[in-house]
């Protein structure tokens, strides 16, 4: 298994977010989890990712057969976790080719590699570029800063594509995307996909699912995933709105 | 109020003016003989600033006087202390010419001779009978309005008298070592002046050593640097001493027409007390000035950077970036006035001090001042104060970087505004090297 999430409960500032999530990716496998605005799919991929300020309160998440929650953040990435972020952080200061280069190389001295030569590290960063049409002048600039929102999620797949993790999730990387982004984001994705490694796509919108063929497609609503099935349940969801779900399963009374 | 007399300081230095420069002295010209007693009674109605004196308001100064001082040192360092000194102030990879001066004694081991020569290197009291001296010293600061500066002028020994000739380029970098070091407590009163003539152009690098682990050395220097028409000067003052050295520099700097100066402050751990006063006098039209700053300061030490912007004429143009980050218990202190006099029309003047505060107990005093007499400027000035993002934090640390390395990318990155601005590959690889060394590992922020 290459992620076991058990009964997931999670809050922030005490407010309960998650209320019992349960699910399980096996290597090769993408996986959509889509919901109202609020219903904890942000939360979950903070939580995922080790975010400061959310608590988890009960159950166990397994990355590997480890345990996740008790990972820093980077022991996660290093690990091959990778969030790709909804909205990416602007350092200026921090060349994007040097924040590539530092995080590659920190993940490989976890696992025992030397740092890549320069000409190797030169080589695999134009090959990555080109898989998401990354404009080369953006590269040797300060990280995100002045990027236009496609370009910030562009990027994210760059790096993505450069550290190569096992578990990717990408969190509403759809949000505020022109149909081109679009393209170019699912397309590097879709490239990068193989039988060893896995997707969480987050997302509010059927839209990215038609260019991201998810295997499996949940419906999280107020802190659980109340309804799973294959691609098919996106378009259903498309129709139907997120309207219904508030009749058929009822907000759960929050108690502190 | 503090009575200067129970400072055995100030006593020494009343006795020794006595003996040694009240007086006209054989080997200076009567008109230094008069500017020194002038200072001297300057000082002397002046006495040291407490922190009633406004500029001194955040610095106490007092304390770090009050121990026992000798005021003579040996004229020639040792052959250890020489060693120590170019190892302390080494910048590997920097292509210079190099000088050293010991408790401001200029060293004659030093390769003077393979220095340009349109490049003049003496010491200020060989430099006495030249013209330049005779035309500038004393003359671009006034001593009659800062106390240290008046202590100087009335008895300052050693120091450097440097010309560059009209038109001529500076091939590499000079960097001057000013290494200090005692066995017993000194108090030492280096002058420089710098005169950078007609379209010449010239990079300095000034290191502040203090290597070694003797006694407390306090320094209180002062240079003059006269930039004339259309010359260009980069001048770095890099600030590494140990903590025995507690360091009062005072730069006074006048610019010509069309001349460019850029002044470059970076101060690191670990020198107890530092305070940079640099003091820029536009005295033509058409001038263009630019002040970047950097103060790092860790355990207890206490850093405070004065700049000051005299716009006297119209068309002239000063930026001022000045960085602080500090840690543990360290207390910085940025003042930073432009003064724009009512003919500087046509003034640009800006001027920025960012501070990351890396420690609970760490304590910055910022004050922008802005004093504006023209009518038709563009004046800015700003401050903020804050912490490390933790977003960006976390958004390094979910790529695999650790959080001690993140942390030092982030001060790095805070510090960019300022050290891109290094004209000098080596320097500004050696600045962002010595800032990602202090930057403390978690725990040990966690434990002060």
């Amino acid at each position: 298994m290459m992620l076991s999430i058990k009964n997931l409960h999670a809050e922030v500032e005490d407010k309960k977010i998650l209320k019992g999530i349960n699910l399980d990716i096996k290597p090769g496998e993408v996986h959509a989890i889509m919901g109202p605005n609020g219903s904890g799919k942000s939360t979950l991929s903070a939580v995922l990712a080790g975010r400061e300020n959310y608590t988890v309160t009960e159950g166990e998440v397994l990355f590997e057969d480890k345990d996740l929650l008790d990972m820093a953040p980077e022991i996660r990435a290093r690990e091959g976790l990778f969030l790709a972020f909804q909205y990416p952080v602007e350092i200026p200061g921090v060349s994007n080719i040097n924040f590539l280069r530092t995080a590659l190389n920190e993940i490989r001295e976890y696992k025992g590699l030397p740092p890549m030569e320069a000409k190797e590290f030169l080589r695999l960063t134009k090959e990555k570029q080109k898989l998401v049409e990354f404009d080369a002048k953006l590269i040797n600039r300060s990280l995100n800063e002045g990027f236009s929102g496609g370009e910030k999620k562009r990027n994210e797949i760059l790096q993505l594509a450069m550290l190569d993790p096992k578990l990717s999730i990408l969190d509403e990387t759809d949000s505020g995307l022109d149909i081109d982004a679009l393209r170019i984001v699912s397309g590097g994705v879709n490239k990068l996909r193989n039988e060893h490694n896995s997707f969480v796509i987050i997302t509010h919108y059927q839209r990215l699912l038609e260019y991201i063929v998810p295997d499996f497609v949940h419906v999280l609503y107020d802190g659980r995933i109340v309804k799973s099935g294959t691609k098919e349940l996106a378009l259903e969801l498309e129709e139907r709105g997120y309207d219904w779900l508030k009749e058929s399963y009822p907000a759960t009374e929050t108690v502190h | 109020m503090v009575n200067q007399h129970s400072i055995p300081l100030y006593q020494a230095l009343l006795q020794a003016y006595e003996e040694r420069f009240s007086g006209s002295r054989a080997s200076e010209p009567d008109a230094i003989h008069k500017l020194r007693q002038n200072a001297f009674h300057t000082f002397q109605e002046l006495g040291f600033p407490t922190t009633k004196v406004e500029d001194w308001k955040y610095t106490n100064v007092i304390p770090f006087l009050r121990e026992n001082y000798t005021l003579s040192t040996t004229p020639q360092a040792t052959a250890t202390e020489l060693e120590q000194a170019h190892q302390a102030a080494a910048i590997p990879g920097m292509d210079c010419y190099t000088l050293v001066l010991h408790n401001g004694q200029l060293q004659p081991a030093v390769d003077t001779n393979q220095l340009p020569a349109f490049l003049k290197v003496i010491s200020i009291e060989e430099a006495m009978q030249e013209p330049s001296f005779q035309k500038h010293f004393g003359k671009i600061v006034d001593a009659g309005k800062h106390h240290f500066a008046a202590l100087n002028t009335a008895m300052f020994t050693g120091g450097l008298f440097l010309e560059i000739d009209a038109n001529s380029h500076l091939d590499k970098p000079l960097h001057i070592i000013h290494t200090y070091s005692s066995a017993d407590n000194l108090f030492t009163q280096p002058r420089n002046l710098f005169v950078v003539n007609r379209s010449a152009s010239l990079s300095i690098i000034e290191s502040v050593v203090a290597p070694g682990n003797g006694a407390t050395v306090f320094v209180n220097g002062l240079t003059e640097v006269a930039v004339a028409e259309n010359a260009n000067v980069q001048h770095y003052t890099l600030q590494t001493a140990n903590e025995q050295l507690r360091n009062l520099h005072h730069t006074e700097v006048s610019q010509k027409r069309d001349s460019v100066y850029s002044g470059y402050t970076f101060s690191l751990p670990s020198a107890q007390l530092l305070r940079n006063n640099l003091h820029i006098n536009l005295d033509d039209e058409h001038t263009e000035t630019h002040l970047y700053g950097l103060y790092l300061a860790n355990s207890k030490q206490l850093v405070d950077n004065h700049t000051f912007m005299n716009h006297r004429f119209a068309n002239c143009e000063s930026n001022e970036v000045y960085k602080g980050v500090l840690l543990d218990n360290a207390v910085g202190v940025f003042n930073g006035k432009v003064y724009v006099h009512q003919d500087a029309q046509k003034t640009n003047a800006f001027q920025q001090n960012n501070n990351l505060l890396l420690s609970p107990k760490a304590v910055i005093n910022s004050k922008p001042q802005l004093e504006i007499f023209a009518d038709d400027v563009k004046c800015s000035h700003g401050t903020t104060i804050g912490q490390l993002s933790q977003e960006a934090m976390f958004y390094l640390q979910s790529r695999g970087i650790g959080e001690d390395a993140a942390r030092a990318m982030l001060v790095t990155a805070f510090a960019f505004d300022v050290t891109e601005n290094i004209r000098i590959p080596a320097l500004e690889e050696h600045i962002n090297k010595l800032i990602t060394q202090h930057i403390p590992a978690k725990q040990e922020l966690v434990n002060v």
